[in-house]
């Protein structure tokens, strides 16, 4: 929990706070609000920050390296220290020109061919716990923490070359970062991310393998080697963006279907619309939202952001404007046009995206062939994450074994 | 039916590939890699009217004749 509660949120159009309990139980609703009443809301909060609600704005922002940076993509109450254009993980939070460079060489560990040969091990993955859910007897399973949240830390865990058995230590650096951001206090070093990764780069500079950390360490740039906080740093975002977005997109798929019988039957008895259902599932309960921090003064939207003020990216409420999208706040389980945004837009579109969507697929397949009925055991059990990605945390099931 | 597509609109997102995989390839870093040059078979209009509806970025128009 944060250190001190977050203050409730007068108004959201002029006082936003995605942080707070209220805002992770209400997201799709308040967007939904905000892009009727108010298309750019802002709040003092953090410093200063802007959320736009409309596609076209989000694509614009997205696609905007002159006025808007990507130094600082984690809504902060202070400013990132990185400097650009590299910042504290590259790519994600580095600028052009310097962005090309850092992105290209891991495209070819996430392109759809090479994400092929993980498939074996996500499914590996989710038959053993399964069959450890079976095992177990219980009639009431907490889905998100017993499933959900294993998958995508076993696949980035074994890309890395990491041990397994470090999934837990990853969700707690998660959990601080992304889910209260700047509202934890850690005091011991050896208890951060940072020095985790320290450790273990020294440790692989030994005994170089052929695993992409590895791989990072041997790069370089123009006959250059990385820099250590180059390597450390992309190897942060990989552990870091990889797992609580992954764990969300799947919880929330599960959250649907859990509600929809109708959904679970036409995924079972459809084949052919599970491509489709994967991309509604994407749009729909889409985890993440990223930010910018204004580089020169814009105006978006008829607002006036200024250097230094913070915006949000919301992919989730890109995905369900009505101008664009037909029927936007409908789930079309087998909507044939559909352009979400879900792994963002231009040029820091998602490098895990296929990753993330084969994880999700093949778990969406085995659970559905493992549990083809399940319900929700309290609806009201339910909590979902705070912060810039959403999913659920906690979700119990009743499920007939 | 001809496909234009934008190579320089492309970010990879793999959406035309999934859908359409005998319309479009992908190289080694996952962008699109066209796979017909010139008129589309008619068996595959659908396919290619799915992938341009459904790429994020804009970067596939398909043009009727």
């Amino acid at each position: 929990m944060p250190d001190v509660p977050r203050p409730p949120v007068k108004d959201w159009a002029t006082d936003f706070d995605h942080t707070h309990p209220d805002y992770a139980a209400n997201a799709p609703a308040i967007l939904a609000e905000l892009r009727e009443t108010c298309p750019v809301a802002h709040t003092d909060r953090f410093g200063g920050a802007w959320l736009p609600t409309r596609h076209d704005d989000v694509a614009r922002i997205a696609k905007d390296h002159e006025h808007f940076s990507s130094q600082g993509i984690i809504i902060t109450d202070w400013r990132p220290e990185e400097p650009a254009p590299m910042g504290y993980a590259p790519p994600i939070t580095s600028d052009p020109p310097f962005h090309a460079i850092a992105r290209r060489f891991l495209l070819e560990f996430f392109s759809p061919k090479a994400i092929d040969g993980w498939e074996e091990t996500a499914r590996t993955t989710c038959r053993e716990l399964i069959a450890q859910i079976k095992e177990s007897g219980e009639e009431v399973v907490d889905v998100a923490t017993a499933y959900a949240q294993h998958i995508p830390v076993r696949v980035i865990a074994d890309m890395l070359d990491l041990p397994r058995e470090d999934g837990d230590k990853f969700r707690v650096f998660i959990h601080r970062i992304l889910e209260e951001p700047g509202q934890n206090t850690v005091d011991d070093w050896g208890e951060t991310l940072d020095f985790y990764l320290q450790e273990k780069i020294a440790e692989r500079r030994e005994n170089l393998g052929d695993d992409l950390m590895s791989y990072l360490i041997k790069a370089d740039i123009e006959g250059m080697a990385l820099l250590d906080e180059h390597v450390r740093g992309t190897i942060a975002l990989l552990i870091i963006a990889g797992i609580d977005t992954t764990w969300s997109a799947l919880g929330s798929s599960l959250w649907h279907l859990a509600q929809n019988p109708d959904h679970r039957r036409r995924w079972t008895e459809d084949p052919a619309v599970q491509p489709f259902a994967i991309e509604e599932f994407l749009r729909f309960y889409a985890p993440v939202t990223m930010a910018r921090l204004v580089a020169k003064d814009v105006e978006i939207g008829g607002c006036p952001m200024h250097v230094g003020d913070w915006t949000l990216l919301s992919f989730p409420a890109a995905n369900r404007d009505p101008d664009a999208f037909e029927r936007a706040d409908e789930f079309i389980i087998d909507r044939q046009r559909n352009r979400h945004s879900a792994f963002g837009l231009g040029i820091h579109r998602c490098i895990g995206s296929n990753l993330a969507r084969m994880e999700l697929r093949v778990a969406l397949e085995e659970w559905m062939a493992a549990f083809p009925d399940f319900e929700l055991a309290d609806p009201d059990a339910v909590t979902w994450s705070t912060g810039q990605v959403r999913g659920p945390r906690r979700m119990p099931f009743r499920l007939p074994h | 039916m001809k496909i234009k597509y934008d190579r320089d609109a492309c970010q990879g997102h793999n959406r035309c590939y999934m859908l359409a995989p005998e319309l479009f390839d992908t190289d080694d870093e996952g962008y699109a890699i066209l796979l017909v040059d010139g008129e589309i078979p008619s068996e595959l209009e659908e396919k290619a009217r799915l992938a341009a509806d459904n790429c994020p970025e804009f970067a596939i128009e398909v043009i009727d004749d």
